[in-house]
């Protein structure tokens, strides 16, 4: 409730060298390989404007004639471009960086926006409990019952059509972002309420009204604290999941336009010209896709071990 | 005029089978500084009656009827807010299992300055200092280090007594225990009890303690209820009923006591089982349990009558 309680304490980082997570993590070797490879990528698509030796979103900076050239090591390679070109003769490295940063801040943000949504209505059915958890798990029901690709393809299309490609690529990421959130919330919501129904039984929480806390501040200050473990599990899923379902839009030609693709729309682009032998233009982003996914994944595999208290007894 | 009154205090639950009556016509006076106990099997509503008294029946309980009297405004039909105000601040509760009341992933300081800070416009600095006064107040050890710690680095004992402070932070007037000694040790059990009776005498707060145990009523409290499915059958000063109980039922529990059998005999026991709510016999519900039962006492309900310096709901009373 206050923010001011909240406050790190001194021995907050003597707590965490001694926490099981790390004692876990300096042991777990697919852990610490997923770790870095995540930081890799994170570096990568954060400083891509530093590392990257073109501008894949400039038009002036790549030339048609320099289109279709192999990846170092082939025949008929060029030193300035060490991963080939793409059709339109942009820096395949170039590209692939911009487009994995929109690929994980679509991921990212996506994943804020479903929780964000979806912990609220967890929280509030399972406490509340009665009509109004009724009324909001049916409202998730439905919304699981279409599929997130399903929804996104039709609302992505019907928003491509009304506002016009011109505006559309402006907004792409905030559109993306916005459906694969809204579409995913139910999966948070239902995590949130099976924890919410367990924990409200607990007598901290009488304990808590006993002491005269409103509803709110039980709800967000004492019991969501409480299904944090669970949370984090399924976020480093979600992320995965978002990234995915957006290289899939992208795929389809419903996700980033081709003049900021994303990791998604880099295979689409390429897919046209791997009978033609140009395979790295799709080869090489599905291939860092594949390992974003793995890393993410695994680390959240490990997390779930880590955080299951089933594992202490 | 007494600090807490209670007047016909009813609760029932909305079951899919019925109404269910859990407290019948419960009525008794806390004065200011003043220690009662509830005793009675479980069952009996005693829990029923702390939480209703908080106005915290949950669904599908409610108060059905009666009025509960404190500092001029009846606890059973104030709102929301007035009743929070109360809460923590004015009544507070000890439950059962001090592992439980605290929250896991909260440290002790934060879960005291939060309730410090719900009822009063405090600097973080000064409800840091209350708390650690409180912690004091209930001999704790090196109070600073244990605001920073979480409550599975604490032991039992050391974890009720933080639920104490937390229950004192306010200076309420009132403080209700909810059986606060059944899930400890039989040595930290007496500790704690000295600790309840001390804080209570220091800060002049008046306790009700539920619990089954006659001993610890009889160590801690001035007064007795004594309750069977869902009434009080008995009331009294402590020291008369425990001495010479008047209903048959007082009689029993006090008889069942290890400490009333000699060495190598069998324990006394009441025969039977309390009846469930949903089906309480007629007249006294203690009746088919009741060595002494009559006709009468299958078909009316006794009253609580007074009898000499306490009230009794017994047709036959025993007297010496």
């Amino acid at each position: 409730m206050n923010p001011d309680t909240l406050q790190i304490r001194p021995d907050s980082w003597r707590r965490f060298r001694e926490s099981p997570v790390l004692h876990s993590f300096l042991r777990h070797r697919t852990a610490q390989v997923s770790a870095a490879v995540l930081l890799v990528y994170l570096l990568a698509s954060i400083l891509a404007s530093v590392v990257a030796p073109y501008d894949p979103w400039d038009l002036t900076q790549f030339d048609i004639m320099d289109s279709e050239i192999p990846p170092a090591g082939s025949a008929g390679a060029d030193d300035r471009f060490v991963l080939g070109t793409d059709a339109m003769g942009r820096d395949m490295f170039s590209t692939i960086l911009y487009g994995t940063g929109i690929s994980i801040v679509i991921g990212i943000f996506a994943t804020i926006l479903q929780g964000a949504i979806g912990i609220s209505v967890g929280l509030v059915a399972g406490y509340y409990g009665g009509r109004l958890d009724s009324f909001l798990m049916r409202v998730a029901d439905i919304q699981l019952s279409f599929t997130t690709l399903m929804v996104a393809i039709i609302v992505l299309a019907v928003f491509q059509a009304t506002v016009g490609l011109e505006f559309y690529e402006d907004f792409a990421v905030v559109a993306i972002i916005l459906v694969i959130g809204i579409a995913e919330w139910p999966q948070y919501a239902r995590t949130v309420r099976a924890c919410v129904l367990g924990e409200k039984k607990k007598e901290y929480v009488d304990a808590a009204r006993v002491i005269g806390l409103s509803p709110i501040t039980i709800i967000y200050r004492h019991i969501l604290p409480n299904t944090f473990s669970p949370l984090l599990v399924i976020s480093t899923v979600q992320v995965a999941n978002a990234i995915i379902t957006e290289a899939a839009l992208s795929f389809l030609g419903l996700g980033m336009p081709v003049t900021k693709p994303s990791l998604g729309s880099l295979i689409r682009n390429g897919f046209e010209f791997i009978f033609s032998g140009s395979w790295w233009i799709t080869a090489l982003p599905a291939m860092v896709l594949v390992v974003l996914i793995l890393a993410i994944n695994l680390l959240g595999d490990w997390l779930r071990d880590v955080l299951n208290p089933k594992k202490y007894d | 005029m007494a600090l807490l009154s209670v007047k016909n205090l009813g609760v029932e639950f909305e079951l899919r089978t019925g109404t269910v009556a859990a407290l019948r016509d419960v009525s008794f006076d806390l004065e200011s500084g003043e220690r009662i106990g509830i005793v009675g099997e479980s069952g009996a509503g005693k829990s029923v009656c702390a939480f209703a008294i908080l106005n915290l029946i949950s669904k599908p309980g409610f108060i059905s009827s009666g009025r509960i009297w404190f500092k001029g405004n009846d606890l059973a039909s104030l709102d929301g807010e007035s009743m929070r105000r109360i809460r923590g601040n004015e009544i507070s509760m000890i439950f059962q299992d001090p592992m439980m009341t605290l929250n896991p992933v909260l440290t002790i300081g934060t879960q005291m300055v939060e309730t410090i800070r719900t009822h009063h416009p405090v600097s973080l600095d000064d409800a840091r200092n209350i708390a650690v006064e409180k912690l004091k107040a209930v001999r704790i050890p090196s109070p600073e280090t244990r605001l920073e710690q979480y409550p599975h680095e604490l032991s039992g004992g050391m974890r009720q007594r933080v639920v104490i402070a937390i229950a004192l932070l306010s200076d309420p007037g009132i403080i209700i225990a909810d059986e606060p000694t059944t899930a400890l040790d039989v040595t930290i059990q007496a500790e704690i009890l000295e600790l309840l009776l001390t804080l209570c005498n220091d800060y002049h707060v008046g306790l009700i303690l539920i619990t089954h145990d006659l001993a610890v009523v009889s160590e801690v409290t001035q007064r007795i209820l004594v309750m069977y499915a869902g009434r009080i059958i008995e009331q009294g000063t402590t020291r008369e009923i425990i001495a010479r109980p008047s209903h048959p039922y007082t009689e029993g529990l006090i008889g069942a006591l290890p400490e009333k059998t000699t060495p190598g005999q069998p324990l006394n026991q009441i025969p039977g089982v309390m009846p469930s709510l949903q089906d309480i016999p007629s007249g006294c519900a203690f009746h088919n349990r009741c060595e002494f039962a009559a006709q009468r006492c299958r078909s009316d309900l006794p009253r609580p009558t007074d009898l000499e310096s306490r009230s009794v709901a017994c047709h036959f009373p025993i007297r010496d």
